[in-house]
């Protein structure tokens, strides 16, 4: 790790300034990503400025039509929320699945959606769900927010406050598990709405992703049935030592079928 | 006081009071005064000419003292990294050795090779000045598999090294092997690849060096299984410190697996550099260097063929293999796919003639070398493989086929034609009791059970053999060993009886402080609390060839033993001095020295005060004190077996593998205490079931990038992989070692990857699947069962 500043400011407007003010400064929130990239020295920020004094950005509100979650809400909370089980229990279950304990109990979902991991979870869960990210300046809708491979929609100096889900009919979420890492080989979402369904893919390209020919099958007939015989195509998808993208793109299919039985029970 | 805790009980671990409580002691808690901090520069590159060094803006950085490369190593005329065994091809014509310098010289040969040394005040600094080095390579083409590695055409690694070969080694009767195929009625055969491993001790390596000006001594600490072997490598053949000049000390090292059983480069370099720079100097190693710095273990490609009568037995076996060492010798690297893989290929069956043949091969990767099991899991995987595979395409039952050919347990001691002569063991038995315990009758329910899910079930056999407690030097020495590999120790009986045991065999993790202590609290009769065992320190323990291939227990122990029985011996001189009785009618029992048919007696504690205070003692004939050292080396190796049995299950949908069940009965001999032998067969298994499920180090060919360089990208098992296990043992005695003991720390390791892919293979054998290479991950299962819907692959 090489020297760094360190800053803890208590108020939005202080971080934003420090984070336009210093060039390539850094937020820091739970850090299960970036404090390892500073141990390894594969960055090397001059200043952190970390999230975890601002008041407000810990907590889950139930606003009726839809659910808000802080954007400092570590994992394990998410997890563990009765509120969160009762309305979207596909989503507290994805929360239950991120990482090993030590890495729930410190990350956040902040983090997690600003980093775009393209093999993290919350991203399926947040364009699953059609959620929409507060941020310091504005509101921005998942479809318009991951931009690929680390890339999202925030503007320097933007700041994640809170995700707000829309509550679905039903919604779930099934992961297979990368062995080595535990991160989404390829993880599905699926979210049931009045207005049709939606399926959203982490792990098994750049970025998270959407499946409209699984989505139209699913407003159809919301059963893994409907979805069984839907390949995706393998363009795009990612080829690794763990995972050739035609395997990838065979357990789209596998995982959207257990998201939709994950769904249904 | 306590008690006598001895053989066959399960004391709790006494080593693990200071490590559960966190007051162990590692190589990177010491903090000399005034040390500094090294790091050590590595290649990026997989091949390249290492054309310069620039070191004036790493030498300009903040706090730093020195950087070191291989061109003062030069300078300062230090010798090579030395090879501990030196093997020969059939013509006697020995392996091509090409000098493997400790900083790179001329040329890097894989990534992770070291190219220079710098030491600062801090690690930060070091690091910091370490970014700065400027190396000017040229980049060559790397060649990481042993396949392309032998082509025409393909990268050379050494100007003098042809094809790469370091050695075309064989073994057995060749010409009788040939006769026995053309008799044949049947004839399997196999093409395999064993996985090549990372061993990924939970410590990671590290050293300390230190140079004492006043008395021209340096000490090392290292993390390290041999710490005298280090001394000797390292002071007579790389350093040239006086072995008297030399302190190695590997104090507590958190785990090993064989990674820790070599002299590094990263030892010599520090140890030369302390000196250098007149201060004590600290590295440890990241998680990160040790994917690329520690030896890697496996790596093998071959091609079976086993010869059958009509009846289904062996006539012959025949074994071609490839065997990657890596950019370099390592310590013990030409032994391990040469001396300690082909006299397994008997196994536990009465095959008549084998005939192995080896192609030692040199990549652009790193070295490899022993890890757990070293040689005699690939000869296992090879044999209970084409086992399974003959059993199939003749259709005879799998156990039938085996039965048909073990080694009867009236036949022992049994001469095998590749070497070895196992000395005692009942295959039958272990097979016998392990059907039992994994309840194999009631298979067919479990299987129409998972069917019912939708899952394949499969159950896989594994009946092996192996050689360790290593080992005979006579034996290992016309083998091509160039040291001896036999184990010493020191009984110190203090004045008031408490012992002090000096060995030479090293702990991390085997529980050696805890089994040492009860054969010593068995045999003198000494409170099991009343000893400890001193180890890793060449100056406090006489000599010793250190812990690896399980020998620590079969050779340490009787080394251990025999030293007891020393002590023993001079007590009773004393004994009968002092009872006014013959020596011959001393008898000692439960800690006492009695004259036979009398109720005179002394205790221990009585005889070792005697021997300290010897105001009424024998001095004409005994000199005082009781401390006594026994070396021993062993008439023939061990041979621990047994037969371990998997099942697992498949889910064809996403290819995952799932062990649910594992079985393994054992014959390791006499079991000294039983919890540890449980735990070191749990341990050995799960790394099993790492090689056949998960781990797999992948090179990137042409660039040699190792693709599986962090716990990210390389999986180890886990807890929540490995279902309860059932353990058992099935013990014949040794006849050679003085307890009947045979080792138990690598057999976990060398009978489960047969057994389980057997198992995988059980499961899938339906749609005509007939190997599995490792590890079976499930995009691998995914693509077998792709292919094995396509009608070409039923044939």
């Amino acid at each position: 790790m090489k020297p760094f500043a360190y800053h803890q400011p208590d108020q939005i407007p202080h971080a934003a300034k420090l984070l336009t003010s210093i060039e390539d400064s850094k937020l820091v929130a739970g850090g299960m990503t970036l404090i390892p990239t500073l141990k390894q020295r594969l960055a090397s920020p001059p200043a952190l400025i970390d999230l975890s004094r601002l008041g407000n950005l810990k907590g889950i509100a139930d606003d009726g039509a839809t659910i808000t979650i802080g954007a400092m809400t570590p994992h394990v909370v998410v997890a563990a929320s009765k509120l969160v089980q009762a309305r979207i229990p596909g989503l507290a279950a994805l929360a239950s699945m991120i990482g090993d304990p030590a890495v729930r109990i410190r990350g956040t979902i902040g983090g997690s959606v600003a980093n775009n991991d393209p093999a993290a979870d919350y991203p399926a869960g947040v364009l699953g769900l059609g959620a929409t990210i507060v941020t310091s300046t504005r509101e921005i809708a998942a479809d318009g927010f991951f931009r690929g491979l680390f890339e999202t929609a925030l503007e320097p100096g933007e700041i994640i406050t809170a995700i707000r889900f829309p509550v679905p009919l039903k919604a779930g979420y099934a992961k297979f598990k990368a062995p080595a890492s535990r991160y989404a080989l390829v993880g599905v979402f699926v979210a049931k709405f009045a207005e049709g369904v939606r399926v959203a893919v982490t792990g098994a390209g750049s970025g998270v992703f959407r499946v409209p020919p699984m989505e139209e099958a699913l407003s159809q007939n919301f059963d893994p049935s409907a979805i069984a015989a839907i390949k995706i195509d393998t363009d795009g998808l990612t080829s690794d030592i763990h995972a050739e993208a035609d395997y990838r793109a065979h357990l789209v299919t596998v995982m959207t079928k257990r998201a939709v039985d994950a769904a249904l029970s | 006081m306590g008690n006598v805790i001895g053989i066959g009980a399960s004391p709790k671990r006494k080593e693990d009071q200071r490590f559960l409580t966190g007051r162990g002691n590692y190589v990177s808690d010491i903090k000399r005064p005034g040390m500094t901090a090294g790091v050590f520069v590595r290649s990026p590159h997989g091949h390249a000419m290492l054309r310069g060094v620039d070191k004036s803006a790493a030498l300009a950085s903040p706090g730093v003292i020195a950087v070191l490369t291989g061109e003062d190593a030069a300078a300062d005329k230090l010798g090579s990294l030395p090879c501990g065994w030196g093997i020969s091809d059939a013509k006697g014509v020995p392996m091509k050795e090409p000098p493997f310098p400790m900083l790179a010289q001329g040329k890097v040969r894989f990534v992770g090779d070291m190219v220079a040394f710098v030491i600062a005040e801090t690690p930060a600094q070091a690091s910091a000045a370490a970014e700065l080095l400027t190396v000017d390579y040229e980049v060559l083409p790397s060649v990481v598999g042993v396949l392309e590695a032998v082509r025409p055409g393909a990268p050379q690694l050494f100007d003098d090294v042809p094809n790469n070969i370091c050695c075309d080694w064989e073994l057995g009767d060749k010409a009788a092997v040939e006769t026995a195929f053309r008799k044949a009625a049947h004839v399997a055969k196999l093409s395999l690849v064993n996985n090549r491993l990372i061993g990924n001790p939970m410590e990671p390596r590290a050293a300390i060096a230190e140079y004492e000006p006043g008395t021209d001594r340096f000490t090392l600490w290292t993390t390290s299984q041999f710490p005298h072997v280090v001394r000797l490598l390292m002071g007579a053949l790389v350093l040239n410190i006086p072995q008297h000049k030399l302190r190695v000390v590997a104090p507590d090292v958190g785990g090993g697996f064989g990674v820790k059983q070599f002299h590094y480069g990263e030892e010599a370099v520090i140890t030369w550099a302390a000196k250098r720079v007149m201060r004590p100097i600290k590295w440890v190693a990241s998680r990160s260097e040790g994917y690329v710095s520690d030896r890697h273990g496996r790596d093998h490609v071959t091609e079976a063929e086993l010869a059958l009568d009509e009846t289904g037995k062996f006539l012959a076996f025949r074994v071609n293999t490839l065997a990657n060492m890596g950019g370099y010798l390592s310590t013990f690297g030409p032994n391990i796919p040469t001396n300690l893989y082909g006299p397994l290929l008997g196994g536990v069956y009465t095959t008549p003639a084998i005939y192995c043949n080896v192609k030692v091969v040199f990549t652009n990767t790193v070295p490899v070398d022993a890890y757990r099991g070293a040689g005699r899991p690939e000869a296992t995987f090879v044999l209970e493989r084409i086992v399974d595979v003959a059993a199939a395409e003749m259709g005879i039952d799998r156990v039938e086929i085996r039965r048909r050919n073990m080694i009867p347990k009236e036949a022992y001691p049994y001469q095998t034609p590749v070497l070895v002569q196992y000395d005692s063991g009942d295959p039958m038995g272990c097979l016998d009791g392990a059907l039992v315990a994994a309840d194999v009758k009631n298979f067919g329910i479990r299987k129409a059970e998972s069917a019912r899910r939708g899952k394949f079930r499969g159950l896989g056999y594994s009946t092996y053999v192996e050689a360790c407690g290593l080992a005979p030097s006579r034996f290992a020495g016309r083998l091509g060993a160039r040291g001896g590999l036999y184990e010493s120790a020191t009984v110190r009986v203090h004045p008031t009886g408490q012992v002090t045991v000096m060995i030479g065999t090293h702990n991390h993790g085997q529980g050696h402080e805890t089994t040492f202590a009860q054969i010593v609290s068995e045999k003198l009769g000494v409170a099991f609390d009343n000893v400890d065992i001193v180890f890793g320190d060449t100056d406090r323990v006489q000599f010793g060839m250190g812990t690896y291939g399980s020998r620590s227990l079969v050779v340490g122990g009787a080394a251990l033993s025999k030293a007891t029985d020393k002590v023993v011996a001079k007590g009773k001189k004393i004994a009968a001095h002092l009872l006014e009785a013959a020596e011959v009618d001393i008898q000692f029992e439960a800690g006492k020295f009695s004259v036979a048919g009398t109720d005179r007696a002394k205790t221990f504690e009585e005889i070792a005060g005697a021997a300290y205070v010897p105001h009424d003692y024998p001095l004409e004939v005994l000199e005082p004190g009781l401390e006594e050292q026994a070396y021993y080396d062993p008439v023939n190796f061990t041979y621990p077996g047994g037969c371990h049995i998997a099942e697992v299950e498949v889910d064809p949908e996403t290819g995952t593998v799932t062990l649910v069940n594992y079985t393994a009965v054992d014959d390791v001999g006499t079991v000294i205490n039983p919890m540890i032998v449980e735990g070191q067969l749990h341990g050995g298994i799960v790394q099993g079931v790492g090689q056949a499920l998960y781990e797999n180090a992948v090179y990137d060919e042409g660039s040699g990038q190792l693709l599986s360089g962090s716990l990210m990208d390389y999986c180890m098992p886990r807890a929540d992989h490995m279902p309860m296990m059932k353990i058992a043992t099935h013990s014949t005695l040794c006849t050679h070692t003085p307890m009947g003991v045979k080792g138990c720390g690598e057999v976990g390791t060398i009978g489960s990857p047969a057994a389980i892919i057997n198992a995988v293979v059980d499961a899938l054998s339906h749609l005509g699947v007939t190997h599995v290479d490792m590890p079976a991950t499930p995009n691998r299962i995914w693509r077998l069962l792709q292919n094995a819907s396509l009608p070409v692959a039923a044939e």
